[in-house]
């Protein structure tokens, strides 16, 4: 594990991700920012790697921590203004665990797609906002009746929730009723979800992560059950995330410290097949004709898990890994140790 | 009891007054609260409010409390003892070491005792290059503050203050790792105190840096002090090779700097294998000593001063290395020097003389010992329990000697002594130390592993610790949870999901309340908000948070309200559903099991009424009678209770009740004494 750098920053770590990259970009991305919590002052700091020429022992960070955010969730002005504060990072998602003076509730998670920006929180509401207009576009209030842990883009106006009662809830914006357009949910034990991303090719496949670190695929077209469920992590899974190019390769942390890497890529002769599909148009217009063994990759049962191939990337650690976010060949990763990680050869 | 055999020091609380006010005190778990009390105050002297900290002693926050008008409001002061927990760039230290504290403890057992050792030094020196990289972090942090000139003196002067706390922690954690951990034999252990020395002893390194660079080093003011630090230090190839330079000069006397050279490179060391026995490397130092001896007494050094001490030092001579007091500036460097010249065969044993009576020739007669000479005297003279006791006392935090204190017990060192409270002395210092981490707001994860591993009492201190941790958000509830889940604190899930779900009822969250105390198992919990979720029902008329009660699931009968709850809005759906026998089934069963509450009994007949009014019949005879005898019960106990309080509404829904019961068992009795005639 040489490749990958530590920094210990004196803050617990609670979200870290890449500054996204314009499509046609060829270098790695060098820019990432983080939030801290749990601590009196807690920080959105943003941090560039160095370039690889000057990849030194010591060289590799030139950290400047910028200044703290706190989001607030029933202010919900605050969090507008924060979110526009920082415009060159509004792809990037915060996710806040400040907390509010009491009756405010956490906001506990966002999501940007320019310029549409959608949160979520403990007080079970969703609001819609936009990046050039100071008030919400759309709020659902007791849009759940449980937390809401995450949300997610599914397609321009439709998003994914997941609570904490076990139940991944899609919501349409064209719709002007206050109630999810569909539901589904984990059989009997309600295992309360924490995480959801979607699949960036296949919309229809979702990953979500739960307390009991449990990993589900789901297809949203049908049924209203996930299609697996696979036995992950030994405490909560707080992220879940498909490699965003490269979306056979999947990451998932967990509060038992430990990161994985699930990849489904095993099998040399499909993955060429699969990266010239250029898998959005395919998904697009042929559901029925799509390559067998591209649905396959995630969607299918059993004979997968025996091509499917799981690493452990952290052997020791103790403490939570609470965030992660993989970029290019880049993996960033905080811990609750205080400790930034970076991965800079992550197929190598 | 034992008595404390050092006056505890006096800590002075900035802008607390005694003369002024009396002060009252409370003591916390790692702090202590002062305030100022009304009893015995003289107004008009009011002060201006508290600065920060005044002092590495622990620091006084002033607040100020509840004011009395003109007499100037009280003040509440909260004085922390372990200071150092809230040092910013002391938390790389606290969480580097946990992943090495935790990493210990795992390691197994039965390894042969040599792996064993080896891994324990090797722990050792994980913690010890922790303590570097902060001492260098913080080092790096005064310097560049000093250049801004943004912080005060103060500060700067307190930054510098802790690199020089944390670099003595290193000089005797060093010095501990090799006497106690590796237990050097003697030969390798002079090696051993060797580079102890050469590590640690860096003030002439700037010197040494100074006379290498100038144009002509043996030209240069200082170079015999330079040659004489290396001597001192044991480091012959390097003043060999400043030697030869100045041999090269002085082509006249280049004899005699080839005798010296010749001394210097035939020096015998101790060797770290076992290639050569102690007798056979005592042979050949006696023999190489008397060659020195035979040079001095010939007098070949005589024309030059600094040969001439060069070669009393090799010869180990004291009042030599004495002269040279300046350039080792420690007695434990005069004690090592004094070692590889005179005794480089010393035994560990041994050590404890030599130290004393080097401390003695090198201080005199003059100066007090410091804690840090009174330390690592103790350390020579292998007093493991000495040490640890003035390391508490000398230094403000419990991280040096907590985590020592477990390696040293790893090393199967302390195992026969216990104090007269608590277990031991290791889990004792533990405790105390992760005690301090939970008092503070972010570290307090830190201090769950240090308690898991007291095993005597340190599930009672995270018991206790863990309920007092403040929880606002959610998520850091469920990371708590998570501890407290893994390690079957069953008492302590259940309050802290009780206060989650508290809070919740609270900001109305009916929903995410209920789902809280079903994780606690909390029935009592769950029978209060199933009854706020039905009284609301009651008011609106439509349940909220539908999403949350349909799927209950096996949960639903963590209580009998709960229960009921489920149930009967499986009522209401399956009534919206129109699936009316099956729902008219659920509502009698409600009753006649009497799952449904007394007081719920005239809403549920009152939801039957509709059925009761449809066009085809639902109830059957015997279903009818059911629901009478229901309604009769009801009304008994009704009169029972409340006979002269009658309310119109209750008689006419009651009379209504009565009438469709009566029409719906007529039509009942017609059809199916149709039915039984066809």
């Amino acid at each position: 594990m040489e490749e990958v750098c530590a920094r210990f920053v004196s803050q617990k770590i609670s979200k870290a991700r890449w500054r996204p990259l314009p499509a046609a970009a060829l270098q790695p991305p060098d820019l990432f920012a983080t939030g801290s919590w749990d601590n009196e002052d807690n920080r959105i700091s943003i941090w560039s790697v160095g370039d690889v020429g000057s990849a030194g022992l010591n060289g590799e960070y030139q950290g400047e921590p910028q200044l703290l955010c706190d989001i607030r969730h029933n202010g919900d002005v605050m969090d507008m203004q924060t979110l526009s504060a920082s415009h060159r990072w509004e792809n990037a998602h915060y996710h806040a665990d400040q907390y509010t003076a009491c009756g405010g509730a956490a906001c506990t998670g966002v999501i940007c797609n320019n310029p549409e920006i959608v949160t979520v929180g403990e007080d079970g509401r969703i609001n819609l906002y936009r990046a050039d207009q100071k008030d919400a576009v759309r709020t659902i209030d007791n849009a759940d009746s449980s937390t809401l842990h995450a949300v997610t883009f599914l397609r321009t106006t439709e998003i994914l929730t997941v609570n904490s009662i076990g139940q991944l809830k899609i919501w349409d914006f064209r719709q002007q009723r206050n109630e999810p357009a569909q539901i589904f949910s984990l059989t009997g034990d309600r295992v309360p979800l924490h995480c959801v991303d979607r699949h960036p090719n296949q919309q229809h496949i979702v990953a979500t992560g739960g307390q009991d670190g449990m990993l589900s695929i789901w297809d949203i077209r049908q049924g209203t059950m996930p299609v697996s469920l696979l036995n992950a992590h030994e405490a909560e899974m707080w992220e879940v995330h498909f490699h965003p190019s490269n979306p056979d390769h999947l990451f998932t942390c967990s509060e038992d410290g430990s990161l994985w890497h699930w990849d489904t890529s095993t099998d040399v002769s499909e993955k060429p097949s699969f990266l010239h599909q250029g898998g959005r148009s395919t998904a697009y217009f042929s559901h029925s004709t799509i390559n067998q063994s591209v649905v396959s990759a995630w969607l299918s049962n059993d004979p997968t898990k025996d091509r499917m191939e799981i690493t452990n990337l952290i052997p020791n650690q103790t403490l939570s890994v609470n965030t992660l976010d993989v970029l290019g060949p880049c993996l960033v990763y905080g811990t609750d140790a205080e400790a930034i990680y970076v991965n800079r050869q992550l197929f190598a | 009891m034992e008595e404390p055999d050092t006056e505890p020091p006096l800590t002075v609380v900035p802008g607390a007054d005694p003369a002024r006010t009396q002060l009252c005190f409370e003591w916390g778990p790692a702090e202590m609260l002062l305030c100022e009390t009304l009893f015995g105050r003289r107004g008009g002297e009011r002060r201006g409010a508290p600065g920060g900290s005044a002092g590495p002693a622990p620091t006084g926050c002033g607040v100020a409390g509840g004011g009395d008008g003109a007499l100037g409001p009280s003040r509440v002061f909260v004085v922390r003892r372990d200071q150092d927990i809230y040092m910013e760039t002391l938390r790389k230290l606290f969480n580097e070491s946990h992943g090495i504290f935790v990493g210990l403890q795992r390691c197994e057992e039965e390894r042969a005792a040599r792996a064993r050792n080896a891994q324990l030094v090797q722990v050792s020196k994980n913690y010890r290059s922790v303590i570097r990289a902060c001492m260098e972090d913080m080092h790096q942090a005064a310097i560049s503050a000093r250049d801004s000139a943004l912080h005060s003196q103060y500060s700067i002067q307190l930054c510098f203050f802790q690199v020089s706390i944390l670099s003595a922690m290193e000089l005797i954690w060093n010095l501990c790792e090799i006497l106690f951990v590796e237990a050097a034999p003697a030969g390798p252990l002079l090696l051993r105190l060797l580079d102890w020395v050469q590590l640690h002893i860096c003030d002439v390194d700037n010197m040494v840096r100074e006379v290498l660079g100038s144009e002509n080093p043996s030209k240069h003011k200082l170079f015999w002090n330079v040659v004489d630090i290396f001597v001192l230090q044991g480091r012959m190839d390097e003043a060999r090779h400043l030697l030869s330079k100045e041999a090269i000069a002085n082509p006249t006397s280049m004899n005699m700097y080839k005798i010296l050279d010749d001394l210097m490179k035939k020096m015998p060391v101790p060797s770290l294998g076992n290639t050569q026995t102690l007798t056979e490397m005592e042979l050949k130092w006696q023999h190489w000593h008397e060659e020195c001896q035979r040079y001095l007494q010939d007098g070949t050094f005589a024309s030059n001063s600094h040969m001439e001490s060069i070669c009393k030092i090799l010869l180990g001579d004291e009042n030599a290395i004495l002269e040279k007091k300046e350039l080792m500036t420690t007695w434990y460097h005069f004690l090592v020097t004094r070692l590889l010249y005179s005794h480089p065969t010393v035994k560990p044993m041994e050590l404890r003389f030599y130290a004393q009576s080097s401390m003695d020739m090198f201080l005199g007669e003059e100066s007090n010992p410091e804690p840090l000479d009174t330390i690592l005297m103790a350390a020579f003279e292998f007093e493991l329990h000495q040490v640890i006791k003035e390391c508490s006392v000398a230094l403000s935090n419990w991280w040096f000697v907590a985590h020592l204190t477990d390696l040293l017990d790893h090393c199967k060192l302390l195992q026969s002594h216990n104090l007269y409270f608590g277990s031991n002395m290791r889990e004792f210092l533990l405790l105390e130390y992760a005690s301090g981490l939970f008092s503070h707001h972010s570290l307090w994860q830190l201090g769950v592993d240090y308690f898991d591993h007291c095993p005597e009492y340190g599930r009672v201190y995270l018991e206790l610790h863990i309920e007092r941790i403040p929880l606002n958000t959610e998520q850091k509830a469920l990371k708590v949870l998570r501890i407290c889940e893994q390690r079957q604190m069953h008492e302590q899930v259940r309050s802290i999901c009780k206060i989650m779900a508290m809070k919740a009822l609270r900001n109305n969250r009916l929903g995410s309340a209920l789902s809280w105390s079903i994780r606690a198992k909390d029935a009592a919990f769950a029978t209060l908000i199933s009854d706020r979720f039905l009284k609301d029902y009651c008011e609106r008329g439509y349940f909220s948070d539908l999403d949350l009660i349909d799927n209950l699931g096996p949960s639903m009968l963590l209580s009998d309200r709960l229960t009921f709850l489920g149930k009967y809005r499986e009522f209401h759906r399956l009534y919206g559903e129109k699936r009316f026998s099956e729902a008219a089934r659920l509502l009698l069963m409600l009753m006649t099991a009497h799952i449904a509450p007394c007081s719920f009994w005239m809403t549920l007949l009152t939801d039957a009424l509709p059925l009761l009014e449809q066009k085809e019949v639902i109830f059957s005879a015997e279903q009818t009678y059911e629901l009478m005898r229901c309604l009769e019960d009801l009304t008994a106990r009704k009169l029972d209770k409340q006979k002269f309080q009658d309310d119109d509404v209750e008689t006419m829904k009651v009379e209504m009740l009565r009438l469709a019961l009566a029409r719906n068992l007529a039509r009942v009795i017609v059809k199916e004494g149709t039915l039984e005639g066809s």
